[in-house]
């Protein structure tokens, strides 16, 4: 194996970068080589590789269901717009 | 003069008094859920309908109310995001300061003491998952404001890198490195407050 690519092979920040790209847009073949090659070796980017994805999981699935505006706030708001109608 | 007054005439295709009760907590959820900050989000709904009150006389009624209240949100939305753009550089160069930490500046491996480890919990547990979504809350707030709308845009709204580059004024390679230290900095996050 020649130095730089052990380089590449070995480097954990370019292996996160790639993971990122390749999530959500696209890297190409040699690039998706090197991080085969990369997590093959490296179980602290695979559990990063595994984290990421749940993060996304987690931020996408976000449950808003039940969030509500305060009454109060509420009233304010039906106030302020009354104001401004009778304005015009 | 003609259109405008005809406008006038007409009877309003949409009730103002009616919209905070129908629409103000759904308005607020789809804020709340791309910015992760009750004020802001409070305040980006109050601009809406001021704003949509503005407009009312044009409405026409060929999309619904609630679908045009939204649209009025989404640029609320894009215009505060665009803001934040310029402004958060200080922010950003502290995040940055941190992880540089994360690597060894000449081989690019983990440093021990911040590489990742096992959260150790079952991915499908919905009881830990709202707890663990409660924790990425809390560190989404800590974000430099950029890096957030970055991530809120691809994520929640699914555009494309194109289009958010053309909006917040980055090149290519600016916005996956943003992607790269949002994700690095989340993740290091969640694991400094689980447990």
């Amino acid at each position: 194996m020649t130095g730089a690519l052990k380089k590449i092979i070995y480097n954990c920040k370019q292996a996160t970068f790639l993971i990122e790209k390749r999530t959500l847009g696209k890297i190409t073949a040699a690039e998706s080589l090197q991080l085969q090659l990369h997590l093959t070796g490296c179980s602290i980017c695979r559990t990063y590789q595994k984290q990421s994805t749940l993060i996304s999981r987690l931020f996408t699935g976000f449950q808003s269901n039940e969030l509500r505006l305060d009454a109060e706030f509420k009233l304010q708001l039906q106030q302020r717009i009354e104001k401004e109608m009778n304005k015009n | 003069m003609k259109e405008e007054k005809t406008a006038i005439n007409s009877p309003l295709k949409s009730d103002p008094a009616t919209w905070v009760e129908q629409y103000a907590d759904y308005l607020y959820r789809f804020a709340f859920s791309r910015l992760r900050n009750e004020e802001i989000a409070r305040d980006l709904i109050q601009d809406t309908f001021l704003a949509a009150l503005q407009q009312v006389s044009r409405f026409e009624g060929k999309s619904s109310e609630k679908t045009w209240l939204t649209g009025i949100l989404k640029n609320k939305i894009a215009d505060f995001y665009r803001r934040q753009a310029s402004k958060s550089i200080t922010e950003i160069r502290t995040a940055e300061i941190e992880l540089q930490n994360f690597f060894d500046a000449d081989n690019g491996h983990w440093n021990m003491q911040h590489s990742p480890k096992a959260f150790g919990l079952d991915d499908n547990d919905p009881m830990l998952l709202k707890e663990l979504g409660g924790i990425l809350n809390d560190c989404l707030k800590k974000l430099p404001a950029l890096w957030l709308s970055v991530f809120s845009m691809k994520h929640m709204d699914d555009l494309t890198s194109e289009k958010i580059c053309i909006e917040l004024k980055l090149t290519g390679s600016n916005f996956w490195v943003i992607m790269h230290r949002t994700k690095l900095n989340l993740r290091a996050c969640l694991q400094k407050h689980w447990n």
